[in-house]
């Protein structure tokens, strides 16, 4: 019986990707483990392995094709004794073929009221950072940021948040040869998540350092390094990792300017991917921007769009302060308009009203954004309009735009994926209690993620984490509607 | 402890106390032995004095309640910074852990400043707010005084990164007592040290105790000097009582090191007198264990010997030396007494740089 060989999922929040290479042409006969071709996508490049026996009857997908979604039947394959010509005209059962033969994870199931897509028309095929996006003005929309922190007329191009921080870096390296990106998987490979592409064939080797896994030890190099005055870029593979090294961040980088009297800063990155992707449980979950905004010393960054995520990381990186950027993998792959300039750089510590509304304010940041951003589209259809910031910048935090907000809506509720207790929701509550009590017209609710570690199972991951649902309630709640 | 369980090997509190068969043989006169010259030794002693005079008055003011917190004394290991900074040149950068009051004089910083820090007042090296355990000074390339054991050994990997990738010719001294040798992160740096052959000695005092711990108790491999074996990295164990095998060896480390060969790893055997801190008793320890070594290898007694026998410099000039060097050390007591505590506006400096400045 002929089988369909799928594009296979090579990772629980791929969508797409690109399909580089036939390895077997059509007549071919193929058996199980054999390598049938090979796929790319902004994260990895993989072999795609056949797992039953027969002939390659059709190839359907041709070899160099972009933006091939999960689950394109990409070729069919005749089973013994079968006849080819009648296998590829007629298709055949629907075979996923995940690498190393395990049965790849429908995306949507992984993305549903996790992520929000980007917008179709933002979306220009694979967004595989091999080169920088042609350039493209996009036509503002109703739910794009107000942007006053560039001219009016500036021309903007799609950029993914994943190109947006290299060219991040990219630009400051080329800028100051102090810094320098050094983690897991950097170089060689490209980076986990493809975040630092093309680095090492600009920089070479000396600026762009493979380390050993070994988070603990490398951060302390890396903060020993920005002792001496160099600018490191560490990268964490996730966040969740940097647990490992959490003693260097805190006792190491973020207090030595005060224990030494002024005398010795630290101006260091520690970027990368924190809190929850999709279907990596526990351990690879947690939101860590409650914990680093507890401690001074440090600036704490978690930037939604791309532009801030650009504008952002380059303002890390010229800070002479130990800063925690924050960056989400799910966010990585979505597109976002971003200035068109020589030189973006945003100032650390702003928050940013990035939808205006009258009746409820919901202040949120980084992927808790697109919870907060789809569900004051639906309250405005229900003739509810909220004003939406993005706090960017979680220490130091801008509580003046917050406040400015608040005593205008009288309501507010905040957003985040991370745990309720000690969270940022709870920061918010505490300074308005403080700041806005005479001008709030109903208690402040906070929407955050449940108080449990991170399930696995589909079903329970999604009931962990907040929904937009969640927020229209809790906005309509404090409207006393 | 259940006895049974406890290793056999040596420095169990009863027995009698031997430093190492090095330092035992630095007794006898070898034909090998490095000798200093008349300026050497005179120099080595008044360094090493000016610690131990520094520290017995620190532990004074402590005693009077003048230093607060946790103190850790450096007395009885004073050659081994000292035969270090020797074989060192300007511009190589120091870090250590906790002990560390030997090594900011030994780097060249100012008495005044580092008795001011440990009495928390407004001219100590960190203006009051880092304590015994945080100073630093970026004029000496002196990088702390840190407190969490084991830290400053991938902080001084990263200052030899630094050196490495600006090429200046630079080594990085990182020391480490026998305890932090045992925590996960030595071993991570000395593995990306090797890897990346980055300019550092890492100088492993081993002082037999961490904390209360003998170093038998603590430590599966008790020759701290093949600690890098596994990664590549030489080691040799090196009397760290006297000043003139410790200035030899960390001359060969330091070459190597500078030379683009790599890491380089010295176990110092040494001893401390005093408790870990200021209020341990060192009960771990017999009386004679301790008195053994200050009588047969105090390191400043025998440069004091050898000044007198070998280079026949008179009583009396060796004498002008300690009443220099206790001078230098009240007025640093005198200044670290007085001067004011930091202003209440300094609690909310130095948290941040200006990113604009």
């Amino acid at each position: 019986m002929a089988t369909d060989i799928l594009m296979p999922a090579l990772s629980p929040t791929m969508e797409e990707g690109k399909l580089a290479k036939w390895l077997k042409k059509e007549g071919d006969a193929v058996k199980s483990g054999d390598v049938l071709a090979e796929i790319e996508t902004d994260k990895a490049t993989m072999e795609v392995e056949a797992i039953d026996e027969g002939v390659l009857a059709k190839i359907l997908i041709e070899e160099g094709t972009e933006g091939v979604a999960v689950n394109t039947p990409i070729a069919i394959i005749a089973g013994e004794g079968e006849d080819v010509s009648a296998a590829a005209a007629g298709g055949g059962k629907a075979k996923p073929n995940g690498a190393g033969g395990h049965p790849a994870p429908t995306p949507d199931m992984q993305a549903e009221g996790m992520a929000e897509k980007a917008a179709p028309a933002a979306k220009i095929g694979s967004d595989a950072p091999k080169a920088p996006a042609a350039p493209a003005v996009i036509t503002k929309t109703t739910d794009e940021p107000v942007m006053e922190e560039f001219p009016a007329n500036t021309p903007m191009v799609t950029t993914t948040v994943r190109e947006a921080l290299r060219d991040a870096m990219a630009e400051e390296m080329r800028r100051d040869g102090d810094v320098f990106v050094m983690g897991e998987e950097v170089a060689e490979y490209q980076g986990a998540y493809k975040i630092t592409q093309g680095l090492l064939q600009e920089f070479g080797a000396k600026r762009v350092v493979d380390t050993p896994i070994t988070e603990h030890g490398f951060a302390g190099i890396g903060v020993g390094a920005a002792l001496s005055g160099l600018k490191p870029i560490v990268e964490f593979m996730t966040f969740n990792f940097a647990m490992q090294a959490i003693d260097h961040i805190i006792n190491s980088a973020a207090k030595t300017l005060y224990m030494s009297g002024g005398q010795l800063g630290c101006p260091i990155v520690f970027r990368g991917p924190n809190g929850a992707a999709a279907r990596v449980g526990a351990q690879h979950s947690h939101d860590y921007a409650a914990w680093y905004s507890n401690v001074p010393g440090l600036k704490v960054i978690a930037p939604y769009t791309a532009s801030d995520a650009k504008g952002l990381l380059k303002a890390a990186i010229r800070d002479p302060n130990p800063i925690i950027f924050l960056e989400n993998e799910i966010l990585y792959g979505q597109s976002f308009p971003v200035p068109q300039l020589d030189d973006f750089v945003l100032p650390i510590g702003k928050a940013r009203v990035h939808r205006t509304g009258k009746d409820v304010t919901i202040v949120s940041f980084s992927i808790g954004m697109t919870y907060a951003l789809k569900a004051a589209q639906a309250l405005a259809e229900e003739g509810i309009e909220a004003e939406v910031i993005d706090l960017r910048t979680i220490r130091p935090m801008d509580s003046e735009t917050v406040v400015k907000s608040v005593k205008k809506t009288g309501r507010c509720i905040t957003v985040e994926e991370g745990f309720p207790q000690s969270g940022i929701g709870a920061e918010i509550v505490a300074r308005l209690m403080v700041d806005a009590f005479d001008y709030l017209d109903a208690p402040v609710l906070r929407i955050t993620g449940k108080d449990v570690p991170m399930p696995y199972a589909a079903n329970l991951e999604k009931l962990a984490l907040p929904t937009v649902a969640d927020v229209v309630e809790a906005a309509k709640s404090v409207c006393y509607k | 402890m259940d006895a049974a369980k406890e290793p056999a090997k040596d420095a169990s509190p009863s027995e009698p106390p031997v430093a190492s068969p090095q330092a035992a043989e630095a007794h006898k006169p070898a034909p090998n032995m490095p000798q200093f010259t008349r300026a050497e030794d005179l120099h080595a002693y008044h360094e090493m004095l000016l610690i131990r005079r520094f520290e017995e008055k620190a532990g004074q003011l402590y005693g009077m309640g003048l230093i607060g917190g946790f103190c850790h004394l450096y007395i009885g290991q004073e050659a081994v910074v000292i035969g270090m900074q020797m074989a060192s040149v300007e511009g190589d950068q120091v870090i250590t852990g906790y002990r560390d009051h030997g090594h900011m004089l030994a780097c060249g910083m100012d008495p005044k400043g580092v008795m001011a820090e440990l009495t928390g007042r407004r001219g100590g090296y960190s203006r009051g707010k880092g304590g015994s355990m945080h100073m630093f000074s970026r004029e000496k390339q002196f990088f702390g005084g840190h407190g969490i054991v084991g830290a400053q050994v991938s902080l001084g990997t990263g200052l030899a990164f630094a050196d490495h990738y600006r090429d200046n010719g630079k080594v990085s001294l990182t020391y480490m007592g026998d305890g932090a040798a045992n925590q996960g992160q030595v071993y991570e740096s000395f593995n990306m040290a090797a890897l990346w052959k980055l300019p550092v000695v890492y100088v492993i005092e081993n002082n037999r105790y961490a904390m209360g711990t003998s170093v038998a108790r603590a430590s599966a491999q008790t020759d701290f000097s093949k600690r890098g074996l596994s990664f590549g990295i030489p080691g040799e164990q090196v009397d760290g009582m006297d000043v003139r095998t410790v200035r030899e060896a960390a001359t060969r480390a330091v070459e190597h090191a500078r030379s683009g060969q790599g890491p380089y790893i010295l176990e110092m055997q040494t001893y401390r007198y005093r408790g870990h801190s200021m209020s341990d008793p060192a009960k771990y320890r017999t009386k004679d264990e301790v008195s053994k070594m200050r009588d047969e290898h105090d390191p400043i007694e025998m440069v004091r010997k050898r000044l007198l026998e070998l280079h026949g410099v008179p009583e009396a000039e060796i004498k002008a030396t300690d009443a220099k060097v206790r001078e230098t050390v009240n007025a640093a007591a005198e200044f670290a007494t007085n001067d004011p505590e930091p202003d209440p506006a300094e609690l909310w400096t130095d948290i941040l740089l200006d990113a604009h400045a």
